[in-house]
């Protein structure tokens, strides 16, 4: 398979101790108060995640809507992370947007997106919705799959070879790949 | 699991979910995940642990090819 990149987030979010990993908080826990709430200034990113990122970004093209979905009811505490992780991961490039919906309120954009879960990422192109999604705070490995989506999404370019490439023109139906991963 | 997201971006008829098991644990038992990664590919097509593009392609193929059993 060609290489999606110069550098290998796999050995960069592969979880080991001392690398970078955006760590986030497991398992739908009670909220617990805190006092910064929604504008809470913690960070999740490092330094050296924002700058692995960034030199990652500066092969985005065109540009990426990050459409997140979220219900303070259903996961609360899950739903702010995810949204603070991928604000800070839009921070990054001036080619990507960011919009925060509802599930329960926004249902028609939910229905939309095929989106029934939160947290939600919906990774967007300029032009087309390609159908990548997200159910979970992409942390560890999947951080480094969303960081891969967003770019693929934004060049058009996705790292496949000619024989996939010709295979996937002639499907005849729909495919829907659901890919169970961990944080780790 | 890289190829599901650019096979979304390499065709309209391709879509990619990728789920974070044990935030899901419901999703996760109702599609009998045991290890990690694991790929559904409609629903009836399934494997476990990252595969060759060839063979990633190949399931994809006998997911469409093959009209699920009524």
């Amino acid at each position: 398979m060609p290489d999606a990149g110069g550098w290998d987030f796999r050995k960069m979010w592969s979880g080991r101790a001392g690398s970078c990993c955006p760590r986030v908080q497991q398992g739908r826990a009670e909220p617990t108060p805190r006092a910064g709430g929604y504008n809470d200034a913690m960070s999740i990113l490092t330094e050296r995640d924002r700058a692995a990122v960034r030199k990652e970004f500066e092969r985005l093209t065109g540009t990426v809507k990050l459409v997140v979905f979220s219900q303070e009811l259903l996961a609360g505490d899950l739903c702010r992370q995810n949204e603070t992780l991928v604000r800070e991961v839009a921070e990054l490039s001036d080619k990507i947007t960011v919009e925060i919906l509802n599930l329960a309120l926004d249902r028609e954009r939910a229905a939309k997106y095929g989106v029934d879960q939160v947290p939600a990422i919906v990774v967007e192109g300029a032009d087309a919705d390609h159908g990548i999604r997200f159910y979970g705070i992409p942390s560890g490995y999947e951080f480094s799959n969303l960081i891969d989506s967003i770019v693929v999404v934004s060049t058009g370019e996705p790292a496949l070879s000619e024989e996939t490439l010709s295979a996937l023109r002639t499907l005849a139906a729909d495919v829907d790949i659901k890919v169970f991963s961990t944080p780790t | 699991m890289r190829l599901a997201q650019h096979m979304a971006v390499a065709s309209d008829r391709v879509r990619s979910t990728t789920i974070e098991a044990t935030e899901f644990p419901e999703l996760s038992r109702a599609y009998h995940v045991m290890g990690v990664p694991k790929v559904v590919i409609n629903d009836r097509v399934q494997f476990e642990g990252a595969v060759p593009e060839k063979d990633f392609l190949g399931a994809v193929l006998q997911a469409v090819t093959h009209p699920r059993p009524r």
